[in-house]
Formats: structure tokens, C-alpha cells, sequence
């Protein structure tokens, strides 16, 4: 389905939500705002409830018989297991703050996007099927009972939410949308009702050990393929291993990096630090093909379906004999490493306090899980001057940095991707405030809705994103737009090119990359993207 | 309509207690028996609202970072907006519920001609619901002097300040202007704003009016409808003592004012008012956000299905050992074993 161009779609937007109450307003599944559903094969692989062949645009969603039961059930299930939930169910006082937040709604101005509303489709339900004072007065206590029409709603704006968190940041109860989003994907995950984008993924990864399904010949032969492209560049080739026993260092990085452009550059990059690092210091990282993705796309589906994923990285490590872990540049697999590894699967008594053999940093903030994200590793190389740095292979490019929601409001992780930025290049540019650091903008296909038939809501959510890095193109040229996500480098690189034309998206280790002097390598011609250095361009 | 219904609810509240204390003479059920149970439900209710948190496990350390994490010691860390020690979280759920932190970020967003979105600060909401807060608890502290016999002497001392402006007499409070004034903006914004309008439910309604009809028969009877004051003080500190009594001359004006109290508190533990307790418990606030230095232990956590890399190998040994991938088990010792199964 063809999408309007950016102007039109602009213009449509209308913050006005319409006459009358919500209530009585039928949602309508529109194409370019939904995902496909699961494919059963997927559903079955892993053992998830109800596989079948439906379609959302269908009457007849093919649901069990007594799936009214399994989601009542299933709601009064985790309210007793998550405080946070129950919490959430009860206390919001509808003050709207949280209401414009929501890039979802900022782009599409549909009412039901607005967290608060997003969050009462279910609250409603929770009142009118199992508060007292909802069952008793239902419509006037803000109940409504579960029907077909009621579940569909739920399960068309639960996948229209990104799980980014940046309404919680408003709220002053800290009522956090995305957990809200999380529970009500696994109850709609129990009646077989999810989306193919996050179905397949899961079974791929349960499976191969990525998203993608790539099996492990051909996660090799893409890494070497990686290799040969590097020493193109430099003439010096790379020589990672796999699966290695006894191995230093275990790295994990979600699938996207291997598999799709810009992403690849990002991998390129980590290939040629470890590189250096072998050459230079003796360091041994191993990649596994079998724990080959970061991301974890069961987060998606469900508590239980996340903790089956992530169990491959400490098994993994366990079996490798590794000291410690570094993990990739992600984004929802740094919230599911930081918040939910440990102790879903912890504890990791089998890896050690990581200490960067290099430098002799304890990371101590990351004494319990074991794991290292690699820019604070790098960060930390560079600030004690271990590595041997070109800025200016990096001039033609003026940067701006995206702060991706899981690692900014489920970490805080900000200035550690600025220092590496501003130790390899020089045109540095913040885009404004309010847009960044905790309060920045989803890119708008995460949380496994970066499909292609949803492209509408998508390039409606990456509206505020896209028009923040318009603000620092049009102002200052850039040109180039950071970030730490792999779901970021494949959904930026599509709605900045809707929305502001001109500017492309990279990875951090790209640049590092870029910047890193190897030793005896042969003088550059080009970047990894092949495009000319500064000064080697032809005449 | 959902504002109308409320507040003819509310109407209809007033109405009963006038014609109940008033015109029928029941004064005993509505000045003390409803009042006792109202704070029974009141305490009951909270107090089982907040248990019924309490019991509900809190699996997963899910804070909501706001700022700088801790991370390698030449990063400043913002210890208050993402604390990693207790006392963070400390000053962190100070600022949020004295001074409505989260609430202070508010922005507003706008469209602007030119594909421009922007964003204003926007602290009204802050502001009025902050005022709202504070004088409605100075009105209950100064109430207090109904309860207590000798009045102890910092709700002497509050009555004091809040009547500074000596303006009218009985002298103004400033509280109770304010209180309105603040409830007033909160409720004309529901009413007026398309957005929040929108989304309000009867619920949001309700106790706005309910309060504000509380606010409003106490000052009627401060100034327009002379109550016994002696007499008033009589019977609240009857309840208060366990040896109710019901004195003369106290007027129905006294007993709509405290049948819309008392209703509020019967109201209280099953509505969203409820905030009050739960803004302490929200795990987004209230937790350290120092998930990969301390593991955070879930009490349900249970054993799940994996794939084993036994598994992973048997099923791709084959193209492993094609691809000179390194494996557990060699090709050869597979393959025989599967002769020998035969
Ligand atoms: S900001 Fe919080 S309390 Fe206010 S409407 Fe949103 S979720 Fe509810
Ligand atoms: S978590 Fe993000 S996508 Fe979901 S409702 Fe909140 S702001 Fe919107």
C-alpha cells in the first residue's frame, strides 16, 4: 500500500479527538496500521496457544471457545504477579499528561494513542469484569465488558504501541505504558492473537539462535563476508572465531548487525576493534553462532517466551568457558540484558566481575549480570588512550545522535555514546531539548512493529524522531544520524529518508570503525560504506 | 454529560442530607452514625487497597530511568533521577510526591505549518494540582481543632497564617480560596480542553464536584449560614472521645458538610483518589535502578522449555563441520551411533 507523501500526511494530522465517548467508538483496523498475524507454523514451534491461519480484517478471528475465561483468567493471574500492573489498573487519575507524549499519537493524532486511553482500553476491562464497583454500575465506574469488538480494539493498539516507556517519564505515578502494553500482549499471546513480525522472529530464534533464522554456516559466512569487505578498505583482514572454548570474552549482537545495511557497517566496526585489540593487546572475543542474537523479540510476546530466548547467553557463556560478556549495540536487548537477565536466569556465579583486560576497569555497575555494553567498553578504551583514532576520515560527516528509549529509560545510558561520538568525529550536533536523553523520541517500529504492510503508522510514529533531526539538518547540515539500536539503523534509515531526505543513519562503531587506525594497515581510500574519504574524492 | 450526571449526583447527595438532618430529624444517623462508618470504610478500604499492593509481587526491578546511570566512575551519574542506592530513591520519591516531579516535565505539543512539530512547556497542570494538594491538606490539618481539646498550638498557629489577610469576618482563608481556585482550573480544563475531555469518565468528575461541594458548605457556613460553632465543637469532639452527642442548634448546613465528607471517604478507597496511596508503591519510582550490579530476585520466577546447544548441534552439526565451525560431539561418532541404534 502506497503511503502519502510527507506533506499530505503531515497536514492531516489533527490533535481533535472526535465528538461523544470513546466507548462508542468503533475502532476500524485500517491497513498500514496493523501487522499480519502469526504464521501457525511459527506458533507451533515454540508452543505457543491457539496457531491457525486468521486475518485481522476478517469477522472471524478463529479464537478458542472459551477465550473470555483464558483472558479473565489470565488478567486476574498477573495482578497478583506484577505490583506494577495492579498498580497501574488503579491509580491513574486521567490528568492527560502522559495524553501528547506518545509519538504514536503526536504523528497520527488518533485518540486511542494516547497512553492514557491506550492503557483504559484494558482498565476498562479490568473494571467492568473484576472490580466491584465496575460490575455493579459498569459504563458510570468506567467498566465495560469483554466482547469480540473490545479484544480486537486492545489487540490493534497494543501492537501500535512501541513499548518506549516515554509516557512514564510524564506520569506522576510513574504509570508506565509499556508494561502495560507488555502484559496485555502476553494475555492476547494466550488466545493465539500476536503478529507475525514478532512470531517468526521468536521461533527463528528459539530455533537458530537469531531472528532471521540464519543458520550457523551462513552467520559465518556473512561475518567473513564482513572480513574480506574490511580488508578491501584496509587491507588488513579480520579473524574473528566461533564458538571458541576458552575464549576471553563472549560477544553478543543482535542479528540485524549481520544481516541488514546500515547495520552491517556497525558489525564491520566490531570486527575491527576486536581486531585491533587481538593485534594490539591479546584480546580473545569469541562471537557463537548459537547464541547469535541480542535482541529478543519473546520480550514481545511474553515474560515466559523473553526468559526461553535469553537463556542462550549465560548457557552459552557457561559452556565457553568466557570470563565475561559484551554485548552489542541494541536497544530492547540492553532493557532485557539490564532489567530481566539476571533475574530471570541469573545468577551468573559462573562469569567473573568484568574487568577490561586492557585497561584494568572493574565495571562494577555491572558486577551482578556480567555483561558490558561495548560502547562503555570503547568508552573506556578511549578515555585511557588504548586506541589509535583518525577523527578526520570522519570529516564529511556531521553527526547528530538518537538516544534509543530502551537504553535511555531503561538504563541511562547517555553520555557513554556521546563521548565515543565526540572522540571520533568532530561535527557533533545535540538535536533539541526535550527530544533527547530520557524524553527522547522512538524511532516508531520498535517493539517488533517495524514491518513493511504497517509503513503508515510507522512513518506517523517517526514523525517527531525525524522532525527533530530535521531541525539540526536544516540548521546546522547534518548529515548523519547515530544511534545504539539495531531496530533504530533499519527503521530510522527508512522514516528519516520519508521525512527528511538527506540525512542517513549509522551505528556508533560504524564511525569508530571509520576512525580506528589498524595497525599496519594500508592507507584508506574509502569509508566502510565505499564512499570516498575527505580528500579522496576524485576530481 | 458525563460532568452533568456527576454533578447532579452530588446535588442529590446534598439534597439527602438536608432533608435527612433537616426536614426528617435525623440528626443522630447523620451526624454520627454515617460519620463513624464513613472512616471505618475509609481505613478498612485504604488500608486493604494498600495490603491487596503489598501482597502483589514485584518480579522484575522495572525502574524508569531519568537521567545518567551509574556507569564508569569519570560519568557523573544523576543520583536523584536514576539512583542506584537507596537514598537516591529517597530524594527521588521526595521530589515526586512533595513537589510532583514527573508532572513538572509537562510539555504541550504542537503542530506548526512547515512539517514542524514543537514542543512548550507546560506547567499549569503542575501548578494547580500542586496548589490543589497543599491547601486541601491545610484545610484538614486546620480542622484538627475540632478534634482536640486543648487545640494543640501548631493548628493554632496554622489557623493564624491561613487568616493572616484578616479580610472579612470571620477572617477569609487563604487555603480555602486557593483550594478552590486550584479545583476550579482542574475542573474547567477537563470541561475544556478536547483531549482531556476526551478521555474523563464520570469517575474524574465525581470527586471534583464532591469536593468542591465539601469546600464550598464549609465556607457557606463560616460566613452565609451562621452554624453554633460551640455547638459543632460539642459533637465533633463527642465522636472523637467515643461519647457521641448530638447538640442543638447545630443546623442542616453542618450536616450536608459532613455527609459530603463522609461520603468522600466512604468513596475514597475504591476510586482513583487511591493515588494517594499508590504513588508510594509505583515500581517504576520506587526502585534502584541498579538492576546489573544487584540482582533483583523474583519471587515467582519458574523453570522454562530451552534449546539446548545439544540440541542446536545435533541439528546443524553437519553444516557446522562443512563450515569448519567447531562442535561438541565430531561428525563420525554421531553417525555411528545412529548405525548402532539401527
Ligand atoms: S499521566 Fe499518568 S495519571 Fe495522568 S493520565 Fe497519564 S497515566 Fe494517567
Ligand atoms: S510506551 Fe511509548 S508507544 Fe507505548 S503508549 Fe507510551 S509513549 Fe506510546
Amino acid at each position: 500500500m502506497a503511503i502519502e507523501k510527507p506533506d499530505v500526511l503531515f497536514k492531516n494530522i489533527s490533535h481533535r479527538p472526535p465528538q461523544g465517548d470513546w466507548m462508542d467508538v468503533q475502532s476500524k483496523i485500517k491497513p498500514g496500521r496493523y501487522c499480519y498475524a502469526g504464521d501457525p507454523e511459527a506458533l507451533e514451534y515454540v508452543g505457543l496457544p491457539n496457531p491457525r491461519k486468521w486475518n485481522p480484517l476478517d469477522d472471524d478471528w478463529k479464537l478458542p471457545e472459551n477465550w473470555q475465561e483464558i483472558v479473565i483468567g489470565g488478567l486476574k493471574e498477573r495482578l497478583d504477579r506484577f505490583r506494577s500492573f495492579k498498580i497501574f489498573m488503579d491509580v491513574c487519575v486521567r490528568c492527560g499528561a502522559c495524553a501528547d507524549k506518545c509519538h504514536f499519537f503526536i504523528g497520527s493524532g488518533d485518540p486511542k494513542n494516547m497512553p492514557v486511553l491506550r492503557a483504559e482500553l484494558l482498565r476498562s476491562i479490568y473494571r467492568g469484569e473484576i472490580t466491584k464497583a465496575g460490575k455493579i454500575l459498569g459504563r458510570f465506574a468506567g467498566g465495560r465488558k469483554l466482547t469480540e469488538e473490545v479484544l480486537k480494539e486492545i489487540w490493534y493498539y497494543y501492537y501500535q504501541c512501541t513499548e518506549c516507556r516515554r509516557c512514564s517519564v510524564f506520569c506522576p505515578y510513574g504509570i508506565d505504558q509499556a508494561e502495560i502494553t507488555i502484559i496485555g500482549r502476553e494475555l492476547l499471546n494466550l488466545i493465539g492473537l500476536n503478529i507475525d513480525w514478532i512470531a517468526k522472529p521468536v521461533a527463528n530464534c528459539y530455533r537458530t539462535g537469531n531472528h532471521l533464522g540464519i543458520q550457523p554456516h551462513a552467520f559465518k559466512d556473512m561475518i567473513d563476508f564482513f572480513c574480506d569487505d574490511i580488508e578491501e578498505v584496509c587491507g588488513i583482514r579480520p579473524e574473528p572465531t566461533f564458538n571458541k572454548v576458552g575464549a576471553d570474552i563472549l560477544f553478543v549482537t543482535p542479528s540485524g548487525d549481520v544481516f541488514a545495511d546500515p547495520g552491517t557497517y556497525t558489525c564491520m566496526g566490531y570486527l575491527m576493534l576486536f581486531h585491533y585489540l587481538k593485534e594490539e593487546y591479546g584480546l580473545d572475543v569469541t562471537w557463537s553462532t548459537y547464541a547469535s542474537e541480542g535482541g529478543n523479540f519473546g520480550f514481545f510476546t511474553s515474560h515466559e517466551m523473553m526468559k526461553r530466548l535469553n537463556a542462550k547467553m549465560y548457557m552459552e557463556a557457561k559452556r565457553l568457558g568466557v570470563k565475561w560478556i559484551l554485548g552489542g549495540e541494541c536497544g530492547h536487548m540492553w532493557r532485557v540484558i539490564h532489567q530481566y537477565m539476571d533475574t530471570m536466569n541469573g545468577p551468573a556465579d559462573f562469569l567473573e566481575t568484568p574487568v577490561s583486560p586492557i585497561t584494568g576497569t572493574k565495571f562494577q555497575s555491572a558486577a551482578s549480570t556480567k555483561m558490558v555494553h561495548i560502547v562503555e567498553f570503547t568508552a573506556d578504551l578511549i578515555k585511557n588512550g588504548k586506541l589509535n583514532l583518525d577523527k578526520s576520515r570522519n570529516a564529511n560527516i556531521k553527526a547528530t545522535f538518537h538516544d534509543s528509549c530502551n537504553t535511555s529509560r531503561g538504563m541511562g545510558f547517555f553520555e557513554e555514546p556521546r563521548y565515543i561520538i565526540k572522540n571520533v568525529l568532530d561535527n557533533f550536533y545535540e538535536m533539541p531539548e526535550g527530544t533527547t536523553k530520557e524524553q527522547t523520541f522512538c524511532c516508531g517500529g520498535g517493539s517488533g512493529l517495524n514491518a513493511g504492510e504497517n509503513e503508515e503508522i510507522r512513518m506517523m510514529g517517526g514523525l517527531p524522531r525525524a522532525n527533530a533531526v530535521k531541525f539540526v539538518h536544516d540548521r546546522h547540515d547534518v548529515n548523519m544520524l547515530s544511534c545504539i539500536c539495531a531496530i533504530d539503523r533499519a527503521t530510522l534509515t527508512q522514516s528519516v529518508n520519508y521525512w527528511v531526505p538527506g540525512v542517513e543513519v549509522c551505528g556508533l562503531h560504524e564511525l569508530v570503525g571509520n576512525a580506528l587506525v589498524l595497525p599496519g594497515e594500508s592507507e584508506r581510500e574509502t569509508d566502510l560504506r565505499a564512499e570516498p574519504l575527505p580528500g579522496k574524492e576524485e576530481e | 454529560m458525563k460532568a452533568i450526571y456527576s454533578m447532579f449526583l452530588v446535588f442529590a447527595l446534598i439534597l439527602l442530607a438536608m432533608i435527612g438532618a433537616g426536614a426528617m430529624g435525623m440528626e443522630y444517623l447523620f451526624g454520627v452514625i454515617i460519620p463513624y462508618l464513613a472512616v471505618v470504610v475509609f481505613i478498612v478500604g485504604f488500608a486493604a487497597k494498600v495490603v491487596g499492593w503489598g501482597k502483589a509481587a514485584v518480579p522484575f526491578n522495572i525502574t524508569t530511568t531519568c537521567g545518567q546511570g551509574k556507569s564508569l566512575p569519570w560519568i557523573k551519574e544523576n543520583k536523584i533521577e536514576n539512583p542506584s542506592s537507596t537514598g537516591g530513591v529517597i530524594a527521588r520519591m521526595f521530589f515526586e510526591i512533595f513537589l510532583f516531579r514527573s508532572l513538572f516535565r509537562n510539555s504541550k505539543v504542537e503542530l506548526h505549518d512547515g512539517q514542524r512539530v514543537a514542543y512548550s512547556s507546560s506547567k499549569w497542570l503542575w501548578l494547580f494540582a500542586i496548589l490543589f494538594h497543599y491547601t486541601f491538606l491545610v484545610i484538614f490539618l486546620r480542622h484538627m481543632r475540632f478534634f482536640t481539646e486543648p487545640v494543640p498550638f501548631p493548628f493554632e498557629m496554622l489557623d493564624k497564617m491561613d487568616s493572616m489577610l484578616q479580610i472579612g469576618a470571620p477572617a477569609l482563608y487563604l487555603s480555602s480560596v486557593v483550594a478552590i481556585a486550584a479545583l476550579s482550573y482542574l475542573l474547567l480544563r477537563r470541561l475544556f480542553v478536547p483531549s482531556v475531555r476526551y478521555i474523563s469518565q464520570p469517575a474524574d468528575y465525581f470527586p471534583l464536584f464532591l469536593i468542591l461541594s465539601v469546600l464550598v458548605s464549609g465556607i457557606m457556613m463560616r460566613y452565609f449560614v451562621k452554624t453554633d460553632i460551640m455547638a459543632v465543637k460539642e459533637l465533633t469532639m463527642g465522636l472523637v472521645t467515643f461519647r457521641p452527642v448530638v447538640p442543638e442548634g447545630v443546623g442542616s448546613i453542618f450536616y450536608v458538610h459532613l455527609f459530603l465528607v463522609s461520603v468522600l471517604l466512604f468513596y475514597f478507597p475504591m476510586s482513583k483518589l487511591m493515588h494517594m496511596g499508590g504513588v508510594f508503591l509505583s515500581p517504576t519510582r520506587n526502585m534502584p535502578a541498579n538492576t546489573r550490579e544487584v540482582r533483583h530476585v523474583n519471587p515467582w520466577n519458574y523453570p522454562v522449555k530451552v534449546h539446548t546447544y545439544e540440541a542446536y548441534e545435533d541439528e546443524f552439526r553437519e553444516k557446522m563441520v562443512e563450515a569448519d565451525l567447531p562442535v561438541v560431539k565430531p561428525l563420525e561418532e554421531t553417525v555411528e551411533n545412529a548405525e548402532n541404534k539401527e
